[in-house]
């Protein structure tokens, strides 16, 4: 071979050995979901689509129902949106436009490393340090003040509400941050044309920026609830391991992730195994759909085109 | 009346124009560094006033003082007066938001916001405001028809504003600050990124719009100065070197900077 | 056009000033919020930091790196964590080599020859969604992979799955930071003669190798501090390991046992190890970003 010919010959091998390491990524998923699925099948033969919406999980009697998990998962995720959602903006916000610009990358630095912090000691701090404090002061509060079906129960401190402010904490360094540079990316002379309208700064971030940045907004709302939804560690500890189905946030509940954690290595049928299993794919299947509609939402196309 | 730091300027022998604001020993300081030095001059009301000058001669610091832009910025301090209608709008105690709702301004790149065309315009309005539904309707018609864009775009109002041409987006910018009828409008370069069709539509927009509106545009274009303007200030190294009559300072300017600038010897 | 001569005094009147008035304060208002928010993250942070070194910090002695766990309730003998911490470094590092050269690799081709195919964007479709796959069915997948086939719990089945949660994140990183790369330097290696492959490993991994570095260490950061994949993967163990084959003990799983445990000395032991766990993460967090911003700056 003369070096033009090892020279192709060596792209040729090269390419095509990165390619097919890309190929071993989709092999990966694809095996991924394959095996999950095979192994939900006796699971899936025998609850069907009830499964879904069935509220009976016993292991004693082998009957499996997935609904106080499911529910469990969206509702934590749910709460922990609402929390995260306007405090991110208005981290974002001061790190972007209010905050002296000596203080913006330290601060910025400082909000990014809650995100650094392990999940399982997020966890462990919301068991002995918040939920204590919650059930002393803040729950017998809501419910002397508030009260209604929102806040039944006792106020034990674990349950949806810690759960929902955990995951929230876990995922607001993430919104503000990609917040934080989406207000960034708006164009100073955008912002100052609004003000040379007569705009105050929460009308320019409200009319302008935001809507400028929305679509990077909202891909950032969009990862930050796929991370809430599949979180283990943090609400395992936190949100109370009961199989109990209700709308207060005081009471003790379930996530997926959590029924997972807790039972998938003392499942003793294979029944059990394979709900567990489901339970898995079924969490997968979730955050699968809000991550690939996060990455709709973000694909490439004409900035701040719509009205 | 034109203020000028010349004492030999001829005056000028027509009507004898308002004076909108006055300047008077106008410092500027990013931080530490003084880039305007005791500028005075007197912006004559509805008359087209130019600012020409090399980059970086404080021609655009000079005109973002007038609706006090740099408030945005830390460290960015004024010394002087500006008086309008017979208050310093410099003096912090005047409220920057009523301020800009009489001095608009346009800017180098047009900034449609991210909103229909219509509530381009209508946005103004709404804030600062209870407009009706119909009366706003009627004030968005006639900035639209004021900045000659009506044609162009009355059958597209709900369209994105970011869908118009270049043009038409700097055309829909000055509808946009027409339409809560300011007193004065800044224009800091507004043509520089157009081409030179929608240039000559800005332009004629311009002279078309100083019978109502007092003008102020800052240009790098020494024949759009020309064309446009009454009145002309030449700036260099953020002194105002010279400021007259535009025909006066184009025919016998009297400084020997602006002689060479206008006959492009640098700059 | 000349105004008449008396010119009237209210030229300019204020705009009708409740609304003004209510502006101004709504925007205050915000702003006020904005700050509080911000003064409230950076507030959890100090409180959640401080919590964790002020009951960890003390657990922390000579015998908590080199003794092995203690049954609770144990006095009389030193009580540590060492075969976790020797477990976690084996199985971080072992994640690491199986994910980083897999990791570029893959990020090479979706950087360098995937861009536009359809081969190319279902790749980085499907990387960008196991970036946020949820870790614990990370940890299900290996179980079904590896543990049930092998019969027993091992290291092994636990550093795949921190190699299956780092690479995708390796693999985005690497795309990105080649695309960083300019052009012109591709074209400058090229134009001396060198095959395409040979450019893209003498010049332009060279070029982006901080960025890769920086990609790397944070994926490192995050899979060391991993807990939900390892339950049923790596197991735990109270022992010494003597093999990658069979269960190995770790720290995140520890931590998670011992805090779940009513035990006041092992809920202790738990802080130590918290406090371990999040001030490494920290330190290989900030070190990096350092190292970045020094880049930046340069």
């Amino acid at each position: 071979m003369n070096r033009v010919q090892r020279a192709v010959a060596g792209d040729t091998l090269f390419r095509g050995i990165t390619r097919g390491f890309a190929g071993g990524i989709i092999v990966l998923f694809a095996t991924l979901i394959i095996m999950l699925w095979q192994q939900a099948l006796p699971s899936i033969h025998a609850f069907g689509f009830g499964f879904l919406i069935d509220s009976s999980w016993n292991p004693v009697t082998n009957q499996f129902g997935a609904w106080i998990p499911i529910f469990g998962t969206l509702f934590s995720t749910f709460l922990a949106l609402l929390f995260a959602i306007p405090l991110s903006l208005g981290i974002a916000l001061f790190l972007a436009e209010l905050a002296p610009t000596w203080m913006r990358a330290p601060f910025g630095t400082a909000i990014e490393l809650l995100a650094a912090i392990p999940s399982i000691v997020y966890g462990m701090w919301g068991l002995f340090v918040l939920s204590p404090l919650l059930a002393d002061y803040l729950q017998p509060w809501l419910q002397d003040h508030i009260g209604g079906p929102l806040f039944l129960g006792a106020p034990m401190g674990i349950g949806m509400l810690t759960a929902g402010m955990i995951l929230a904490l876990m995922i607001i360094p993430f919104i503000a941050s990609v917040t934080r540079d989406v207000f960034l990316m708006v164009p100073q002379q955008l912002k100052e044309a609004a003000y040379g309208l007569g705009c105050t700064t929460w009308e320019v971030v409200r009319d302008v920026m935001i809507p400028y940045g929305k679509k990077g907004i909202a891909g950032a709302v969009f990862l930050g609830m796929g991370r809430a939804l599949g979180e283990t560690m943090a609400v395992t500890f936190v949100i109370g391991n009961a199989y109990h189905l209700s709308w207060s946030l005081l009471a003790p509940g379930n996530s997926i992730a959590s029924t997972l954690a807790n039972e998938f290595t003392e499942a003793d049928s294979d029944l059990y195994l394979s709900s567990l299993i489901e339970l898995g794919l079924v969490l997968f299947l979730i955050t699968f759909i809000v991550l690939a509609i996060a990455q709709w939402w973000l694909r490439p196309r004409k900035m701040g085109a719509d009205q | 009346m034109s203020a000028t730091t010349t004492d030999e300027e001829p005056m000028p022998t027509k009507t004898t124009p308002q004076v909108k604001m006055s300047v008077r020993n106008l410092n500027f300081f990013y931080g530490n560094k003084q880039v305007l030095f005791g500028n005075t001059l007197e912006i004559d009301e509805h008359q087209v006033t130019a600012f020409i000058g090399p980059s970086g001669c404080g021609k655009s610091t000079h005109i973002r003082t007038y609706n006090r832009m740099f408030d945005l910025y830390k460290g960015h301090r004024t010394e002087g007066e500006i008086i309008m209608d017979g208050r310093n709008i410099l003096d912090t105690k005047e409220s920057s938001l009523d301020l800009r709702h009489h001095v608009g301004m346009i800017f180098q790149k047009p900034t449609p916001f991210p909103m229909s065309i219509f509530d381009n315009i209508a946005y103004g309005l709404r804030l600062h405001g209870s407009l009706s539904k119909s009366e706003i309707e009627g004030r968005v018609e006639k900035a639209l028809v004021d900045a000659a864009l009506w044609e162009e775009v009355k059958d597209a109002l709900p369209h994105p504003g970011t869908s118009l041409s270049g043009g038409q987006q700097q055309r829909l910018c000055i509808a946009r600050a027409l339409a809560i009828e300011p007193q004065v409008i800044l224009m800091d370069e507004p043509c520089s990124a157009l081409d030179p069709i929608a240039t000559t539509k800005i332009e004629e927009l311009i002279s078309e719009l100083k019978g109502r509106f007092t003008i102020v545009i800052v240009t790098h274009n020494m024949q759009q100065a020309a064309r446009v303007s009454d009145n002309t200030a030449f700036f260099y190294l953020g002194k105002l070197v010279e400021f007259s009559r535009t025909d006066v300072m184009f025919s016998s300017p009297v400084k020997q900077e602006t002689e060479d600038y206008i006959a492009g010897r640098f700059g | 056009m000349s105004a008449p001569a008396a010119r009237p005094p209210a030229t300019r009147p204020n705009i009708k000033s409740h609304i003004m008035r209510r502006r101004i304060l709504v925007n205050r208002f915000i702003l006020l919020l904005s700050m509080l928010a911000a003064v409230g993250g950076l507030f959890m942070l100090i409180w959640i930091l401080g919590d964790v070194a002020m009951r960890g910090a003390s657990s922390i002695n000579w015998d908590f790196f080199t003794q092995l766990p203690t049954p609770p309730g144990t006095t009389d003998e030193p009580s540590g964590v060492a075969n976790a911490i020797v477990g976690t470094l084996l199985m971080t590092t072992i994640a690491t080599l199986i994910a980083v050269p897999f990791g570029v690799l893959a990020g090479t081709y979706l950087a360098e020859f995937g861009k536009e195919s359809k081969f190319g964007a279902t790749a980085r479709f499907i990387s960008d969604i196991l970036v946020s796959a949820p870790s614990i069915v990370i940890g299900v997948f290996v179980y079904l992979l590896l543990v049930k086939p092998m019969g027993n719990f091992s290291g092994w089945a636990g550093a795949v799955s921190l190699a299956i949660i780092m690479l995708p994140v390796v693999t985005r990183t690497s795309e990105e930071m080649l695309r960083l790369v300019p052009t012109e330097m591709r074209e400058a290696a090229l134009a001396l003669g060198a095959p395409y492959w040979k450019m893209l490993v003498q010049v332009i991994y060279r070029a982006a190798k901080t960025g890769m570095m920086t990609g790397i260490m944070l994926a490192v950061a995050r899979v060391a501090g991993e807990t939900a994949p390892l339950l049923f993967t790596s197991l735990n163990s109270p022992y010494w390991m003597d093999s990658m084959n069979e269960p190995m003990a770790n720290l995140t799983t520890d931590l998670f046992n011992y805090a779940m445990s009513p035990y006041a000395d092992w809920q202790r032991q738990a802080w130590g190890i918290a406090f371990l766990i999040t001030m490494s993460v920290l330190v290989v967090t900030i070190i990096t970003r350092l190292a970045l911003h020094q880049r930046s700056d340069a």
